[in-house]
This record gives structure tokens, sequence and C-alpha cells, in this order.
């Protein structure tokens, strides 16, 4: 067999619709994560818009009253793409896909036609979602959709049976990945690269495939008993036949708080890549840095009713769920002050990646804190369901998250593509998106503090000052996406060729991407790359 | 190198003094324009969560301010230009357990004070007078059963209908407001008719979820007298947006002459979901 023949690439349609190779299959979910991002994100334009002053802007009904059912569409619409279209799809489909077998040195992952189903499980579960917005009403549930107001009685109609279906599919999807990558990363190996050796990357995506094994399957459960009440009479979360609708919360958030951790686990090994390679230096702590995620995910399953405390909780859980929250701020914080470490005594430099993995941590940091104030039931009790919240899970874990996507971005961007983007182009996506970000969500801070609670397309005209400085800088982020758009275009067709090892990666943080060709050949390691 | 390190601790104390400044903000009894910190306590409840949250704004300033100047330490100091040669460590037993003992010691001096406020919140030791909420969509239903079950409902005034001359404000004001006497220990019980409302206003600290199937208790005891703002907490369909809440907090004696007055003016417990007057309000606001 010549090498000519491993390198042959099949035609379009089975290449890109029958695929089975671990990089065309990332491309993919990268595609999609672009195209749900362009969607969401237009929603929350919307949303900015709206709030830009007091009073209906734009939602209104034929009448001209306030349309408050398509307000709870979008915000539910939002919720449900980005976690589930946009950052799952980018970080773990997208470059988990890409890069875990590469840096773990196999030829691709342990099960390639079970990954192709798991894109291809992907694209109906969008089209679902998107349908249920536009079917009847809408599904004005919140993506956390809690009984009764997602009862066939509140919300007749297909719409909320499409979105559980929609997340039936994508749950689906990300099992059947988490499986491919537990076995991946346990079976194919490179000989000498033992667990302990394994770049922090792959390390992210290992504990997160735990997490969606154990986490999402509860979901699908507790959906499935929202579809049977809806529709087949039965009563789980219906208090006149004998449920109750708090144990949908329960079910919701043991899986949804393990889910926040699955959505920044990855982010945080993109952000130790990059923090590395950029500094010089090989991570600081690197065991610590490996058992801190693992205490996050294990630690993330014990804590998931602090999402709760104003349900009515015996006092007592209050207490230990406010003690067990409080406990991920030491694994979190091993990790902030470990990257910091790892520049220490580095020789930085500031490319496009880095400014993103730095301003990662300032924005992590920034949501961190608010997270200890909230990890208090007594002080989550005046902020709960206020602008508060909604600040600090941005910063953290959609920011917080996009700014891991968008350091790998421009990280890899050269190996996946082969062509580099223009350094100043990236730089300035970063200053716009970084400043912007700042502008949007800091002030929500004081908002929920006032006590403006989230979900509203309304609210007292004394809260309309943060809210037109939020919307600016909404518009700036906007602005900076579209930007960042056009960057990706231009250096799809015009960017210049990436070398093999175009950050110069030096020896002491090398990682077996940086061995290949820029882009990798279609299938690489034809011979088995051995790890000192 | 020293006087840069002196300018970036300076710079840390401001961003904590900047913190707390917020935090200590002083404000009116209702939001307004610009405003950074909490609504002014009016329960003990209240007051104890603003202390616990400057508390917590000095820990969490100090915390974010030092990893601040600790990455603007590292941007002037271990950039390509200014460290041309990287070190090579990538272990420090001693400083790794420093960092995973000392923030452990911070949660712990945050926990006790939060604990004790915790059980303080749960409920009143010895209520003097029950106030039972019920949320509908998209109105509030008030019972006060040691008044003869004094029972009446609550809607939002329409922006149309608004009159600033008397005080009310856009989304905020009801057409009936809660009357509850200061100074008494006042015990909240909340449910739902329909789908899940949360009861919640600022200056009371009080935030409870009004679920359906389940009867919720909270307590509060008013410390001042004067009008206090809420709205709705929990998404609860297309008006949740429209259903404020707004307590009115009176001497005993004011209270007591708005109970015989109120008793003459709503119908009684027995009446609670037959009012067509009140229901024909809510057409209107749709």
């Amino acid at each position: 067999m010549s090498a000519d023949h491993h390198d042959h690439k099949p035609g379009f349609f089975t290449r890109w619709f029958c695929s089975t190779n671990h990089k065309d299959i990332g491309t993919l979910y990268l595609i999609l994560a672009i195209a749900s991002g362009l969607i969401g994100g237009g929603f929350s334009m919307i949303m900015r818009a709206e709030l830009h002053n007091p009073g209906i802007q734009f939602l209104m009904d034929d009448a001209g009253n306030p349309d408050g059912q398509f307000w709870n569409v979008l915000i539910t619409a939002h919720g449900l793409i980005m976690v589930f279209f946009v950052v799952m799809p980018a970080l773990i489909g997208g470059f988990g896909n890409w890069f875990v077998p590469i840096m773990i040195g196999a030829p691709d992952m342990a099960f390639p036609r079970l990954n192709n189903i798991s894109f291809w499980l992907l694209v109906p579960a969008l089209l679902l979602l998107a349908a249920s917005a536009v079917v009847g009403a809408g599904a004005g549930v919140g993506w956390t959709a809690y009984p009764p107001l997602s009862s066939k009685l509140f919300h007749p109609g297909m719409s909320v049976d499409m979105a559980i279906f929609a997340l039936h599919l994508a749950g689906a999807s990300s099992i059947l990945g988490a499986a491919n990558f537990i076995t991946t990363i346990f079976n194919m190996r490179a000989p000498g690269m033992s667990l302990h050796k394994m770049p922090l990357f792959c390390w992210s995506i290992l504990v997160t495939a735990f997490l969606l094994v154990l986490a999402v399957p509860v979901l699908g459960g507790a959906v499935t008993m929202l579809l049977t009440d809806r529709n087949f009479g039965t009563t789980f979360f219906a208090p006149e036949g004998g449920g109750d609708p708090i144990l949908f919360q329960h079910l919701f958030w043991f899986f949804g708080h393990p889910e926040v951790y699955i959505i920044i686990l990855p982010a945080f090994g993109i952000i130790s890549q990059v923090i590395s390679t950029f500094s010089k230096k090989p991570i600081f702590g690197y065991l610590g840095m490996a058992y801190a995620m693992i205490s996050i995910g294990v630690v993330g399953f014990i804590v998931w009713a602090h999402h709760m405390f104003t349900v009515g909780m015996p006092v007592d859980a209050q207490a230990y769920f406010t003690a067990a929250t409080l406990i991920i701020a030491v694994p979190t914080g091993i990790k902030i002050f470990s990257w910091i470490a790892t520049m220490w005594g580095g020789s930085i430099e500031f490319k496009t990646p880095m400014l993103f993995a730095m301003g990662f941590i300032f924005l992590f940091t920034m949501g961190g804190v608010t997270g200890v104030v909230l990890a208090n039931a007594g002080m989550d009790i005046a902020m709960h369901d206020t602008y508060y919240v909604v600040a600090h899970f941005h910063y953290t874990l959609s920011i917080g998250a996009i700014f891991g996507i968008f350091a790998g971005w421009y990280y890899w961007i050269g190996k996946m593509s082969g062509r580099m983007y223009p350094e100043w182009a990236g730089k300035l996506h970063f200053w716009m998106s970084f400043i912007g970000i700042n502008v949007i969500f800091f002030p929500q801070h004081f908002l929920g503090m006032a006590g403006m609670p989230r979900r509203y397309p309304d609210y007292p005209d004394d809260f309309a000052g943060w809210n037109e400085i939020s919307s600016y800088g909404a518009y700036l982020v906007g602005f900076s996406t579209l930007w960042f758009l056009g960057l990706t275009i231009y250096t799809f067709t015009r960017g210049k060729k990436a070398d093999d090892n175009y950050w110069n990666v030096q020896p002491q943080t090398m990682t077996l991407e940086w061995t290949l060709s820029s882009p990798p050949p279609f299938h690489q390691f034809e011979i088995q790359p051995q790890v000192k | 190198m020293k006087k840069q390190y002196l300018w970036l601790l300076l710079a840390e104390l401001a961003f904590i003094i900047a913190g707390a400044a917020g935090a200590a903000f002083a404000a009116e009894s209702f939001p307004h324009n610009w405003q950074m910190g909490f609504q002014p306590a009016a329960s003990p409840v209240a007051e104890e969560i603003h202390r616990l949250h400057n508390m917590l704004m000095y820990l969490v300033c100090g915390i974010g301010g030092f990893v601040f100047v600790l990455l603007l330490i590292v941007i002037f100091r271990f950039n390509a230009k200014a460290n041309p040669k990287p070190a090579t460590f990538s272990h420090n037993t001693m400083i790794e357990v420093i960092w995973t003992v000392v923030p452990v010691v911070i949660l712990i001096v945050i926990a006790i004070p939060s604990m004790k406020l915790i059980y303080f919140m749960d409920r009143t030791v010895e209520p003097e007078m029950t106030l039972k909420i019920t949320g509908y969509q998209w109105y509030w239903g008030y019972e006060y059963p040691d008044h003869d079950g004094l029972t009446f409902m609550s809607y939002m005034i329409p922006d149309d209908e608004i009159d600033e001359s008397k005080g009310q404000r856009r989304l905020l004001s009801t057409d009936t407001q809660i009357v509850l006497p200061i100074d008494t220990n006042i015990q909240i019980l909340i449910t739902a008719a329909d789908v899940i409302h949360a009861w919640a206003v600022p200056a009371f600290g009080i935030k409870q979820d009004a679920v359906p199937g389940r009867l919720n208790e909270t307590w509060v005891r008013i410390t001042k007298p004067g009008i206090y703002y809420g709205q709705c907490s929990e998404l609860c369909g297309k008006d949740h947006a429209y259903m404020p809440i707004e307590v009115k907090a009176v001497t005993k004696e004011e209270f007591k002459r708005w109970v015989r007055k109120a008793k003459r003016d709503f119908a009684s417990a027995t009446g609670i979901l037959n009012q067509p007057v009140q229901l024909a309000q809510i057409e209107d606001i749709e």
C-alpha cells in the first residue's frame, strides 16, 4: 500500500455526509456551532435591543400589546441553542474530535461510525428546536422548562414536545460522543502516552465525557417524564395527580449543574494548552490541574440544589448545599493560580489565543467570585432570578466558554485549515469582544442587586440607565462577531500558509499536533508515534 | 521594579474600596436609576443579608484584585521582551499547599456567618399574624387568616392608567396594596394555583417560590413604615413581568383601622375565586 492511498480523500458527498474521519467530523461540528452561534447570538441582539429602553419597543403582537410569549420563546431558544448547539458542539465535538486523537497519538476515534451518528443526531435536534419556536405559540418555558408552565395545560400545542425531542436527540448525541471519547482515551493512546503524561486538554475531555455519561441520561429521564405528563396522562410533576413540580427541578439540576462543568471543563483544557505554549513553560502543577478537574467533576454532582434555594427547601438542605457549593471554589482556585504560576517566569508572547486565554482568566475569576457570593443560600435568596445571576453565569460558563472556544480557534486554526489568520485582526477581535462583554455584563450586577428580575421584556423605568449601557456593549460584541466572520472567511481564502509548528512550540511544551503537517494528513500516524 | 509593584498594590486598594463603596451605596425604598447596590433594608433579614454581602464584597474584591494584580505583574514582568529566557520550574509543593489551604480558611470564614443567616431567615419563632399569598397567572391573591379571612386580589396598574402625581410607578404599582403592620412578626405562607411564581420584595430580603401543591413559609418583621415594591421572580408565562407586589407598611394602630375598613371593602375568603369585578380587570390588562 502506498502512502497516497492513505491520503486518498473520498468524494464530496461521502466525505462530508458519510464521514467517519475524526477531523472532518470535528470540522462539521465547528460549522454547526458557528451557524447556531449566529442564530443564538442574533436572538440575544434582539433581546438587548428590546431592553435598550424601558417599555416595549419591538416585541408586540398584532394588536400592539406586549408579546410576552414571544420574549419567553426568545430566551428559551437563546439558552438551549447556546448550550446544546454552540458551546458543546464547538468544544467537545469540534476541538475534542479534532485534537484528542492527535494529541494521544491515535489515528482516529475508537468508533468512527458512532462518531458520525453523534454529529448527525445534532442536525435534526437543531431543526426540531428551531421548529418548536415557530410552531404554534412556541416554547416559552425557559431553558429549564419547569412544569407546570411546560405542561399541556399552560403550553398546549406541539412546541414543547418538539423541544423535548430536540433535547432527546442532542442528549443521545452527547452520550454516544462521550462513550466514544472515553473508549478512545483509555484504549488508543500511543506507547509511552500514560494518563499522567496526557495533555490537559485530553484530560478535560475525559472528565467531561464521564460527566456527560452520568448526567445527560438524568435529563433524558426528566424530559421523558414531562413528555408522558403532557401526552399520556401521567402526573409525575402534576400536584393534582399526586406529583410534584419540584421533582422535575431536582432531576433537571442534577443534570444541569454537571452540565455547567461539561461546558467549562474543555475550555479549561484549551486554556491550559495555550498558556503553556505562549509562556514557553510546561504547565505548573500538572497533576494538581488534572485532579482539580476530576474533583470539580465529582463535587459538581452533589451541589445541584443550589439552583433551587427559593423553592422551599428544608433549612438543613440549604445549609448542606451552601457548604458543598463553597467547596468548588477550592479546585477552581487551584486552576486559576496554577495558570498564573505557569505564566510566572515565562517568556510570554501575546498572540491572539494568549489574549483570549488571559481574558478567560480575568472573566472566570470575576464570575468565580460572584459565584462565591451566590453559593450562600442567604445571599442567593436576594439574588436568585435577578440580573446578578445572569451576570454571574455569563461571566463564567457562557463568555468563559466562548473565550475558550476563540482561544482554541485562533490557536489551532492554522493547524486545521493550513492557513493563518491576520494577527492584527485577531487582536482587534479580542479587544472588541473583551470590552463589549464587560460593558454588557458588569452593569448587570448592579441591576440584579437593585432587584431587577431576569426573563423580563420590560422593566421599571428606574432600571433604564444600566440597561442602556448593557445594550451598547451587546452591539459592540455583535459587531465583533461579524468581524470574526469576515476574518474567518479571509483566513480560509487568502490566509498565509501555516508551517507545521507555526507557534514555534518549544520542546518543553510540545504536544503531538505540532509534529504533523498543517493541515494534518487525512489519516495521521501511519507510523505509530513513540512518546518518551 | 519596586516602584511598579507599589503602584499595582495601590491599584488593588482602589479596586477594593470602589467595590465596597458599591456595596454600601445607600438608596431609597425603590430601585432608582444608576443604583449600584441593594435597596435599603426594611427588615432584620434584609439587614443581615446586607451585612453578609458587605463582608463578602471585601473578600471577593480582595481575591479578584489579587488575581488582577498578579495578571498585571505577569504581563509587565514576564513578557517575551522583558524576560527572553523562560524559567523551567513546574512544581512547588509549598505554594500548592498554600493556595489550597488559604481558600479553605477563607471559605470557613464565609461559611460561619452564612450558616447563621440561613437559619435566621428560615422562619419566625413566634408569629403574631399570618399572611397567605397565592400566585395566579398573572396576579397575586392575599388572605389574612387572623383577620376574619380578609381576602383580596392585587393586579398591576396598566401603563396607560399610571398616575405619577399619586406616586404610582410603572410596572410596580398595583390596584390594591398589601397593608402590613410594622414591628410585627409576620408569618408568610405562599402557594400557587396554576404555575410556579415567586413572591419577592427586595427590601425585606424575601424571595419565596409559590409552588402549586406546596405551602412554603417565610417571614418578615418590617422595621420602617413606607411603600415597598417587588416583582414576580419565577418565569410564569407571557405576563411574568406584569404581576408586581406593592406592600404598604403602617403602624399597628393604622393597620387596625385599615383592617376595619378593608373588611367592609373586600369579600371574605369564601369568595376567593369568585370575584367577577376583579376578573374583568385581568381582561383589561390583556
